[in-house]
């Protein structure tokens, strides 16, 4: 048995009994299987909820509803997060109801998702809700029958007195124990006395998904809503000059088109605040199709923009000027390569082992930026009245952008709602909410409730994308060919992806980190492992190409770095643990039968990344035909600690190498004059049913370290094994991402 | 032009009174409140509008209304009316689904390439199903989920 540290319980387990009895506009719509609904539905009258806990409300007739705080778009937490309160609650998870919370930071810790970290940040918390609310219940059972608490035990749902031979349902005394303060001294189950975490549970939203339940925000309607698109400069570094909307507002439907400024001038940005144009023309109109056509109609000048000042996270930038494009971006890159970068990390002296290095290695890595494709474009639902504002909103981080849009909107930010809807994708482009500001201008400004749309053409050309890398790799080798020393410079546009304390360093006696970046002003954000994504890629496919050179064995290469980087560490602030890293590594090795022999038809490639606190490790099977890529099989080894949800878990992962193996393949977001090349599925290339790997295997590291997160770790190392067992199947090393264009 | 059209949607007749040129995707999404067919691309790329015309597979983004009076449209809706569709059952034994928003589409797909081919091989799946775009990447198991609904069938 484990105490856990309840400090953190106060504040989130405040009950507010303005919630109690409904008052969520999504409301029981969201029950999570048949059977609950069933009962509710029996009572045909409005359910009294009895609140344990913001997170638990249980009726008298025995409904347990549980709350799942974070925003979902497809990690399942829905599903995982309600797991860890039903585990230490004691309820049999298939006959509870599962709802989605609204936004209330008084009532819910962290609601965001996002760097993998919604199970981690909830390990305890949840479970002491749920072991709180237990023992809220035992207290009140144990008052009624007059019996100690310690005499009582639990199962299902359901108390009993042994001696006794009493026992009544969690919902009997519900009202009694709803009264009662929240414990303060909680005891948490010890990992092997779980019996629900670990086990496969079903994503709770299934049965609705394959319906087609309207669960997304795009799916939103309420009476009297309006549709709303913007129009927006055709490039980056280009603004609206002017415009006349006299043929578009005559088109059947239209109601009103306007601009907005997304921000003011002077307004002080923070991090998730970015959007990529401020002045945008809106059209409201009656359906989806009305707008798209009146948008047709607008006649728009734009202009180019001058260099402009913004002050973001408290430092003044200035946002470049000018029409970008993708050759001179890798040109300039190659540039910058050449000149002198910030050293982020030395150790030893790299510059003395490469003067007299008898051979060196240099390689150079680049990636282009990508498009977030998020299968939903971007929405969001929008009512703003008097000095309130209500959103349905597909949002991952509401608490970043509730403080943005008080700010922008005037009105103090308890006046925010936002029901948070289930999200068709996020993977970070939902971090960043300028959609929910701009729905709340244009509602107050038609003076209607409205749902902001984007096409899919918006959404490709329309920024926020993970930026262009590149990464330079040098290796020092002496007259054995032993590794001497490192060097890695790297930077990007806009941004640097480089982490100069991850691996190898702490390797290495040897080994320099270097950045740099170049403005722009195309916008990016946070992507699916941000960084780690490419330096990934760079970073695997470098130690492969060395160990090739060295004679070693890819895989013992690499253990042999970690070993040194474990019983002996080079240099302080290594932000790895080695032994988890070579964990994962010899899981791959093993599951994977790598060391049999490869033939035409099985080429094999290796990769291992560290990110977000988990560590995943895979080998890629595959076989070039006709210049086509198949691939035939990827065995991933994950180590995120305990595995909460092992189904959810292998379909993250599993989607996570699909992602991974599309995009090294053909994510490709190119600019000619501002303007993207790529503007639709038609000719930004996705990965298809065809072209995904034919069998995946997801294995994970036993043990009991408290979960590490997994939205995001076995995303990274993917590209380095694609490009890894490319090289074994054409000969070529690949350095230039994407690499589907290169073989054959 | 805005004209006045019936059609039989999920085996019941609707009248809408809307532009012809509308496609039958936003007829459903904004004039009939039908959901689940979901919005993508709009330029026939991605799936995720996919409905049965006639039983046919059919991205209901590129479909006037105009050309569809009389026609049998089917939706995720009507595909079966308790979701026991044995594509759907497959789909929730395998738990195919992560955010869920392109899944109406894979599942019209696959229903129809079951209807007019039983048992599917690999390749067949592929290329019937390379229509339908999952960011989330779920190939895999809908893959796996087709195997098992034709198995059962
Ligand atoms: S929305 Fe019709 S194919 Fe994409
Ligand atoms: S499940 Fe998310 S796009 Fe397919």
């Amino acid at each position: 048995m484990k105490k856990t540290d309840n400090t953190y319980s106060r504040r989130s387990f405040l009950k507010v009994s303005s919630l109690s009895g409904g008052g969520f506009m999504l409301g029981i719509s969201w029950l999570a299987s048949a059977k609950p609904e069933e009962t509710l539905s029996a009572l045909n009258v409005e359910p009294i909820w009895q609140e344990l806990t913001s997170y638990i409300k249980i009726t008298p007739e025995n409904v347990i509803k549980i709350f799942s705080p974070n925003p979902e778009f497809g990690q399942n937490v829905m599903t995982s997060l309600p797991m860890l309160i039903a585990e230490e609650l004691d309820v049999d998870f298939k006959s509870i109801v599962v709802e989605q919370a609204s936004y209330n930071p008084a009532l819910f810790n962290r609601q965001f998702t996002g760097g993998s970290q919604s199970i981690r940040s909830a390990w305890k918390l949840l479970r002491t809700a749920g072991a709180s609310a237990r023992q809220m219940i035992l207290t009140a059972a144990s008052q009624a029958w007059n019996v100690p608490v310690l005499e009582l035990t639990t199962s299902k749902g359901q108390v009993k007195h042994a001696a006794s031979g009493k026992s009544g349902s969690y919902g009997s005394f519900s009202t009694a124990a709803s009264k009662l303060p929240v414990p303060k001294d909680i005891v948490l189950k010890a990992n092997k006395g779980f019996r629900l975490l670990g086990t496969p549970q079903k994503n709770v939203e299934g049965t609705k998904i394959v319906h087609g339940k309207p669960l997304f925000g795009m799916d939103y309607t309420e009476a009297g809503m309006l549709i709303a698109m913007t129009e927006r400069p055709p490039a980056f570094g280009m603004r609206l000059k002017s415009y006349d909307a006299t043929a578009a507002k005559k088109m059947p439907g239209i109601v009103d088109v306007f601009t907005i400024q997304v921000y003011e001038p002077t307004q002080k940005l923070a991090m998730f605040d970015t959007r990529s144009f401020n002045e945008v023309i809106a059209v409201v109109g009656k359906t989806t199709w009305d707008v798209m056509n009146a948008r047709k109609k607008l006649n728009v000048v734009w202009e180019n923009a001058p260099d402009t000042k913004e002050i973001m996270n408290n430092r003044e930038t200035i946002v470049p000027g000018g029409l970008e494009s993708t050759t001179k971006h890798y040109a300039d890159m190659l540039d910058m390569d050449k000149k002198p970068g910030q050293i982020q990390r030395k150790d030893g002296e790299p510059e003395k082992a490469f003067e007299s290095a008898k051979h060196v290695i240099e390689r150079t890595y680049t990636a282009p930026f990508l498009a977030h494709n998020i299968m939903e474009p971007t929405n969001t639902f929008a009512h703003f009245q008097g000095n309130k504002v209500r959103f349905v909103a597909p949002i991952q981080g509401p608490d970043f952008i509730a403080n943005t849009i008080a700010t922008r909107l005037g009105i103090p930010k308890e006046n925010i709602e936002i029901n948070l809807a289930r999200m068709g994708g996020g993977f970070g482009r939902r971090a960043y909410g300028h959609y929910m500001v701009e729905a709340a201008l244009i509602s107050k400004q038609a003076n209607a409730p409205i749902k902001l749309v984007y096409s899919r053409e918006d959404d490709v050309s329309g920024g926020i994308y993970r930026p262009t890398y590149q990464l330079t790799y040098r290796a020092a080798f002496d007259e054995n060919k032993r590794l001497t020393a490192m060097h890695i410079k790297g930077g990007g546009i806009p941004e640097s992806p480089l982490h100069a304390n991850r691996f190898p360093a702490g390797a290495l006696d040897n080994y320099m980190a270097e950045s740099w970046s170049i403005p722009s002003n195309i916008t990016v954000g946070a992507f699916r492992a941000p960084r780690s994504n490419f330096n990934a890629a760079a970073e695997q496919s470098f130690l492969d190409e060395i160990a090739e050179y060295m004679g070693k064995d890819p895989i013992a290469f690499r253990l042999e770095l970690l070993q040194r980087a474990k019983d002996n560490p080079v240099g302080k602030n290594n932000d790895y643990d080695a032994a988890r890293y070579m964990g994962v590594l010899e899981l791959v090795r093993d599951k994977s039968g790598w060391g049999k022999p490869e033939n035409a038809n099985k080429k094999r490639g290796v990769s291992a990344y560290f990110c977000h606190n988990s560590y995943a490790a895979q080998v890629i099977d595959l076989r070039v035909k006709d210049g086509q890529v198949i691939v035939d099989h990827v065995t991933s080894a994950v180590d995120c600690g305990v595995v909460v949800n092992p189904e959810g878990a292998k379909n993250m992962a599993e989607g996570a190498a699909i992602d991974g193996i599309g995009n090294a393949l053909f994510g490709n977001l190119t600019f000619t004059e501002g303007r993207t090349n790529q503007k639709n599925f038609d000719t930004y290339r996705m990965i298809r049913h065809n072209e995904a790997p034919k069998k995946i295997d997801v294995h994970f590291v036993a043990n009991e370290t408290d979960p590490t997160g997994l939205g995001e770790p076995p995303f990274p190392p993917i590209f380095g094994a694609m490009a890894n067992a490319l090289y074994k199947a054409t000969g070529k090393r690949l350095y230039k991402q994407p690499f589907g264009n290169q073989i054959g | 032009m805005i004209k006045k059209f019936t059609l039989r949607i999920n085996k019941k007749p609707q009248t809408v009174e809307v532009d012809e040129n509308m496609p039958l995707l936003w007829v459903l999404r904004d004039v009939l409140d039908l959901k689940g067919t979901k919005y993508g691309c709009g330029v026939g790329s991605c799936g995720a509008c996919t409905v049965h015309l006639n039983g046919i597979a059919v991205r209901s983004c590129q479909l006037p209304i105009s050309s569809l009076a009389n026609q049998n449209i089917t939706t995720i809706e009507g595909l079966a009316e308790k979701a026991d569709h044995p594509v759907q059952k497959a789909w929730l034994d395998v738990d195919v689904a992560q955010c869920g928003y392109c899944q109406s589409g894979q599942i019209m797909s696959a229903a129809a390439l079951l209807k007019s081919n039983p048992n599917p091989s690999e390749e067949d799946i592929d290329n019937f199903m390379s229509g339908n775009i999952c960011r989330c990447g779920t190939y895999t198991r809908i893959k796996k989920a087709i195997q098992q609904a034709a198995a059962k069938k």
